[in-house]
């Protein structure tokens, strides 16, 4: 099984019409994800490449039959967008979209919270999830990926979830889903709602886990490890050279005073019984030792 | 982006938060313009972007222009902590009875706002924080909803100001939250917010970071880029669309996508090395920008090998093998080079390569194999 999206998820992607949505929407068809239409205001009745576009995300969803929707608008649209996608019955969002102000982040994640408690928003800022040989929503190249199990993999970064599937991928071990929840400071979607999923899909068997500094998120995953975790779990954090002040590219990797440091949360998370790696390879080293002795 | 405590203040008077009256000098001339404009005894205050300038001597008192050309003279120039002192503030003296603190900023975890607020200011919030807990009033803020004035008078007698100052400190937090939310900060701060023996209450300092990511609706806040960046390389990568931070050490470090970068930077110091910088090329990097990227590490006389660490994703590796050849025709690129090439085309990407490898131009297959081979150039 997979997390979150299968291979029966119907797909919209507002802002097919430009070039990074008709691209990757492009792509992501030809990989077997159903995308069944686009939405483009001003363009409904035209199609790309055979794919129905429609004004509004209604429309679409009323035409389709669309559950889940790929964001990808440039970032003075992507709050209303992703706020219309839930308003037009979208439930689950994939935003893929760099460089969102945080405030307008911190506003719609509340806004969905508030008035849409059924609506999953994954991103902004990631490269989306992969299920593979089921569904791909985003920008991740399917062919670094593996079908049939049994790792859940779930990352923060995005070139960080490539090399961790690569690195699975390679020794043959396959992965059930790939989610990258992206380096923005207010992600809709956090590590324990993916551990969470992992833990009860029957067909995960272990979890890798990519972190990187700033923030929190990673220390309070420890804990819910701690607490609700059968499966196993490894983890990689980037960042234990990073210094202090400095934004390491995402907008969320910052480490303020002594919060948010890498050594911090790796810390916690061998406190919780992860598997903790110094890096990329021998985190994957570590997870085909285990899948393979299970 | 950081702004210096002058540009601070301007900033919060934009939202009508009352700050004492002055005014920024580059020359000592142009200070004692200002101190004889505002009257005195006034403030001279050295603007860099590190605490600690009081200390440094940083900060001084003048009662007359004899003493401000005094000071301003001596601060001018100064070094505090590797920032020197290019421009001073001088505003009017406040005789202070009381000593707050107040701040907004995201509350991550909870994805909400968090207010703060403490009689105890004007020392550094963590250390109230760390040993004294209790005097500091926490306030969650739904981003929805935001802070109105009922809810912020309550506040402020929580935190046990003195009663002369609720009612102003009230109104000056919802107009600080206004700063913070409509002026799109990371963090505002004020510490300290201070009571006058005549019962005023203004900010006394401002600490204020923006989200860049805000600047498309800020046009004002050209001025403010225009002061900031001090290392000439973290510049000229900036104007290449570059993500440039520079590090001390010396292998130069070009990688595809921020956690990809990071990580070259730990894998490098776990064989040994040390970087020289955090270069982030971004997805979908083409020639033009490699070359840029090898251009601005090649400048950086500390570096004495360059790691290029790719994964393809929509950044196409034969792409990237094509900005290499490219940039060693257009510029002189003494130290030797190490490429990982992984991901989309990285078939394609290798071959275009392979004629060209030599001593100085060399290629490894894992990130970690090119991590120690880099290093070794550097011994």
């Amino acid at each position: 099984m997979s997390i979150f999206v299968d291979e029966n998820t119907k797909v919209i992607v507002q802002g097919i019409t430009g070039g990074q949505g008709r691209f990757h929407g492009l792509r992501n068809r030809d990989y077997g994800t159903k995308i069944v239409g686009g939405v483009t205001p001003g363009k409904g009745g035209t199609d790309v490449d055979g794919i129905p576009v429609f004004n509004t995300v209604k429309e679409a969803v009323a035409a389709t039959g669309a559950t889940a929707s790929f964001v990808s608008v440039p970032p003075k649209f992507a709050a209303a967008a992703i706020l219309e996608a839930a308003e037009g019955g979208i439930t689950f969002i994939v935003c893929i979209t760099e460089g969102i102000p945080a405030h307008d982040e911190a506003v719609t994640y509340n806004r969905l919270v508030e008035e849409y408690p059924g609506v999953r928003l994954l991103g902004p800022n990631c490269p989306g999830i992969i299920s593979p040989g089921k569904c791909n929503i985003g920008i991740t190249s399917g062919d670094i990926a593996l079908p049939g199990g049994p790792v859940g993999i779930v990352s923060r970064s995005g070139t960080l979830t490539y090399q961790a599937l690569h690195e699975l991928s390679q020794q043959g071990i396959g992965q059930t889903t790939c989610v990258g929840i992206g380096g923005d400071p207010v992600p809709g979607t956090n590590f324990i709602d993916c551990l969470a999923a992992f833990e009860a899909d029957p067909e995960t068997k272990a979890v890798m886990m990519i972190g990187e500094i700033g923030g929190s998120e990673e220390e309070r995953a420890a804990e819910w490890i701690k607490a609700n975790m059968t499966k196993p779990v490894v983890s990689y954090i980037a960042g234990v050279t990073a210094p202090a002040g400095k934004k390491m590219g995402h907008a969320g990797a910052i480490i303020s005073g002594s919060k948010g440091t890498a050594q911090a949360k790796m810390d916690a998370l061998r406190e919780a019984g992860v598997f903790v790696c110094a890096n990329p390879t021998e985190a994957g080293q570590k997870m085909v030792e285990i899948v393979r002795a299970m | 982006m950081d702004l210096f405590e002058y540009q601070g203040k301007q900033y919060f008077s934009r939202y009508g938060i009352a700050v004492s009256p002055g005014d920024v000098a580059d020359t000592v001339e142009e200070a004692i313009a200002v101190a004889e404009r505002i009257g005195y005894p006034v403030v001279v205050k050295a603007q860099v972007k590190v605490g600690g300038r009081g200390k440094a001597g940083g900060v001084k008192l003048a009662d007359n222009i004899d003493e401000v050309r005094l000071h301003a003279g001596n601060i001018l120039g100064l070094d505090i902590k590797g920032h020197i002192v290019r421009r001073i503030w001088i505003e009017r003296s406040s005789d202070i009875s009381k000593e707050y603190y107040a701040s907004f900023t995201l509350d991550r975890p909870n994805k909400t706002h968090l207010g703060m607020l403490s009689a105890q200011g004007g020392v550094e919030i963590e250390v109230v924080a760390e040993e004294n807990p209790d005097a500091i009033a926490f306030l969650s803020i739904d981003p929805v909803r935001g802070l109105d004035i009922e809810t912020s008078r309550r506040w402020v007698a929580e935190a046990n100001l003195d009663e002369v100052a609720r009612e102003q400190a009230a109104q000056i937090l919802v107009k600080l939250y206004e700063c913070y939310t409509q002026g799109d900060c990371d963090l505002a701060e004020i510490n300290p917010l201070i009571l006058t023996p005549d019962n005023k209450v203004h900010a006394l300092d401002a600490k204020v970071t923006l989200d860049e990511n805000a600047s498309y609706r800020h046009p004002e806040w050209e001025e403010y880029r225009a002061t900031e960046t001090e290392d000439p390389r973290e510049k000229m990568a900036k104007e290449k669309g570059l993500n440039y931070i520079g590090l001390d050490g010396d292998v130069g470090i070009i990688a595809n996508g921020a956690g990809l970068a990071m990580s070259t930077l730990d894998v490098v110091n776990q064989v040994g090395g040390s970087a020289a910088n955090f270069l982030d090329i971004g997805g979908g990097a083409n020639a033009d920008v490699m070359a840029s990227a090898l251009e601005v590490i090649n400048s950086d006389p500390k570096v004495k090998v360059i790691f290029v660490n790719i994964f393809g994703g929509i950044t196409r590796v034969d792409d990237v093998a094509n900005g290499v050849l490219e940039a060693l025709k257009r510029v002189k690129i003494d130290a030797p080079i190490v490429l990982r090439l992984d991901g989309t085309n990285a078939v394609e990407g290798r071959s275009i390569l392979a004629p060209h490898l030599n001593s100085k131009l060399v290629m490894e297959p894992t990130m970690l194999d090119a991590a120690r081979s880099a290093v070794a150039f550097t011994k």
